[in-house]
């Protein structure tokens, strides 16, 4: 695995390493031309299994192979990836395409080919709409609420998992707080009707001792804090995980000297754990601040008869009932299109200022 | 016995008793009583989260007609556990027809969904011609979606709409799991691979005879991941099958349970039928499982760092 902190990809024939990797890299990489890479291997494969003994010592560049040639020694290949790039076109790439329907006003007896273009049409239609309006209120106030408290609870799982934990109890507590996460989520939601829901475990105790039934699951006011306590069951197990493979990568001997130097168990945690942590806590923070628009769709369509579109009306599940159960669907594209730019720039955006404060953000480690 | 000289405080005994001893450095504090307190007490309020609510609907879905009556709904521990529940779904064609649908698109989607990444992720794990491109073309799928409506009007365009395949087909190709397969396939050593094709092997069966049998580890866990994507998969199901014939068991649970339409005799086709709440419970139950059996073997590879290397990327 050595190359998985390279953060320059191979390329075909010769290193040609990826945009975003720093301009240092780059050149070492293409300093090191033919150096013993993955690429010499092929090479000398291809040039008909001549020179096994050169493909180990680091050769002189060699002059890249035609297209011809190349195409010939790679054809398998280039078979192998057929299926994969179809996949990919039918169902990534068309479908980007057809989001021109944004721009249209595309009826479904119409071919997208025949759609009048409408030019910014739908997006000041969906400006005008209240309910768009509603839908990215409650996507912006569940997303802040979920970044402010579910993002935390993985770190503090993780802390207290590391910190005390033995091996047995570790093993035992990780297979049960992972194993959420594997849930679909009406599963999920099933599980939590339940337990929390009208006629629920929960209530039926309450009722048992002479209370009332709390709506739970139905009660719009609430909701917010529902979804958050939903999603920390789910995966706040599962989020641990990326922070364990962060701290076991933290020196012991940094803790060892500054629990010599007198540090306490809190002053360790601050001025050794959590500094050790930064880069993943900032590379999650950028992906969610980067998702902050795609708060959970099944979630959202699961509960939205049970509380009301008010409290459960979220961009995704607008674009649903807007285009498809409301047949506008050039309004539901436009919603779809514009949380997709709107989530790529975020995403950028804080890539940027990620390198900006010195971090590595998501690409420079990436990918491997 | 004083603290000074044991190295071992009373309630650390008892912890290393239950749980095992646990690994501590010469220069490590011995636990704090109220500091461990609030630890076991923080894991065990998670566990008991965890645990109960599934414990309730496996109990409840298993118990008696009587002692549901007398518990007014949900059951701990089954005092008289009986399979009816079981026996009537299983009987019903509404739910036995939905759990045929999962399996088909779990089982063909994994097969297909495997074959598709391994090729992909094989071929792009060495420089090939076009392969930059080709990376770069998956990777800009992590980072956006084209969007649920045009990808209904696909599946449209394709035919698909009412069709197990557009359950199957959108969904062979994850670029998370070809990230992880393909570093897999990357650190095999580059020497094998050498000498098979000084022996005159051909890029396919390099691929068949060498890179496979070394990668069951890998395969077997991204295969898990397809599998668990499948069975779970409700919104595709929601959106491309109108058909209640074709759907899966994700949208009966979604139905019965979540939006309580009642599951009488009658919409299940059976004749008699067993308290309508253990046979939603049997229902939450038949789509757990399969989840839960194959779980420890997903955990498994946990351990292995197969998930956490690719996730640090």
């Amino acid at each position: 695995m050595s190359t998985e902190r390279d953060p320059a990809p191979p390329g075909p024939g010769g290193p040609a390493p990826g945009g975003p990797a720093p301009a240092g890299a780059r050149d070492a990489a293409r300093q090191a031309a033919a150096a013993p890479g993955r690429g010499t291997a092929r090479d000398t494969g291809a040039a008909g299994g001549t020179g096994a003994a050169g493909a180990s010592a680091a050769l002189p560049r060699r002059p890249r192979a035609g297209l011809r040639t190349r195409l010939r020694r790679d054809w398998q290949m280039l078979l192998l990836m057929v299926p994969g790039a179809l996949c990919l076109l039918l169902f990534f790439y068309v479908p980007i395409l057809g989001n021109v329907i944004a721009f249209q006003d595309y009826q479904p007896y119409l071919t997208i080919w025949e759609a009048p273009f409408v030019g910014l049409q739908n997006f000041t239609d969906l400006v005008d709409d209240d309910r768009f309006g509603l839908a990215l209120r409650n996507t912006l106030v569940l997303a802040g609420l979920q970044l402010l408290l579910f993002f935390p609870l993985p770190i503090l799982l993780a802390l207290i998992v590391d910190s005390m934990m033995t091996p047995r109890l570790r093993r035992a507590f990780q297979s049960i707080v992972y194993l959420p996460h594997f849930l679909s989520w009406v599963l999920v939601i099933a599980l939590f009707h339940q337990v929390l829901g009208g006629a629920g475990f929960i209530n039926q105790m309450i009722v048992r001792f002479g209370g009332e039934a709390i709506g739970f699951m139905t009660n719009p006011d609430t909701f917010p804090l529902l979804v958050v306590l939903e999603v920390a069951w789910k995966d706040a197990g599962w989020g641990m995980i990326i922070f364990l493979a962060a701290l076991a990568a933290i020196d012991p001997a940094l803790y060892e000297s500054a629990a010599a130097d007198g540090a306490g168990r809190f002053r360790r945690i601050w001025h050794i754990t959590l500094p050790g942590m930064r880069p993943v806590i900032v590379l999650l923070l950028i992906l969610n601040l980067g998702s902050i628009l795609t708060v959970g769709f099944e979630q959202f369509i699961l509960q939205r008869d049970a509380v009301g579109a008010d409290a459960a009306e979220v961009l995704d599940t607008y674009a649903y009932y807007t285009g498809v159960i409301g047949g506008s669907w050039s309004m539901g594209a436009a919603a779809g299109l514009a949380k997709g730019v709107v989530g790529t720039v975020l995403i950028l955006a804080a890539n940027k200022i990620a390198h900006l404060l010195g971090e590595d953000g998501i690409y420079r480690g990436r990918p491997s | 016995m004083s603290p000074r000289t044991s190295a071992t405080s009373v309630h650390e005994r008892l912890w290393g008793w239950a749980f095992g001893r646990s690994e501590r450095a010469a220069w490590m504090e011995r636990p704090s009583l109220p500091l461990t307190g609030m630890k076991i007490l923080v894991i065990g309020l998670v566990s008991i989260s965890i645990i109960v609510p599934m414990l309730i609907v496996v109990s409840t879905s298993f118990a008696s007609e009587e002692q549901l009556r007398e518990a007014g709904g949900y059951v701990l521990f089954p005092t008289d556990p009986t399979l009816e529940a079981y026996r009537t779904i299983f009987a019903s064609p509404l739910v036995f027809r939905a759990l045929g649908v999962s399996v088909f698109v779990t089982v063909v989607g994994t097969v297909l969904a495997l074959a598709v990444t391994i090729c992909m992720a094989y071929a792009l794990s060495r420089p090939v011609i076009g392969g930059r491109f080709m990376l770069m073309a998956i990777i800009v799928t992590m980072f956006f979606s084209p969007g649920l409506i045009p990808m209904y009007l696909m599946i449209k365009q394709l035919h698909l709409l009412n069709t197990v395949w557009s359950l199957i087909l959108p969904g062979l190709f994850a670029a998370f799991n070809f990230i992880v397969m393909r570093s897999f396939f990357m650190g095999i050593p580059r020497e094998l691979l050498e000498s098979a094709r000084i022996d005159g092997a051909s890029d396919i069966s390099i691929l068949v005879r060498i890179v496979l049998p070394l990668s069951k580890a890998v395969i077997a866990v991204i295969g898990l991941f397809y599998a668990v994507g499948f069975w779970n998969s409700f919104f595709t199901a929601m959106l491309y099958i109108s058909d209640q014939t074709l759907w899966p068991i994700q949208l009966i649970l979604r139905s019965y349970v979540i939006q309580g339409t009642s599951l009488t005799a009658d919409s299940l086709g059976v004749s008699q039928a067993p308290p309508p709440q253990s046979i939603k419970m049997a229902v939450v139950v038949v789509a757990l499982a399969p989840i839960v059996l194959v779980y420890p073997f997903l955990q498994k590879y946990f351990s292995k760092g197969v998930i956490t290397g690719a996730i640090k990327g």
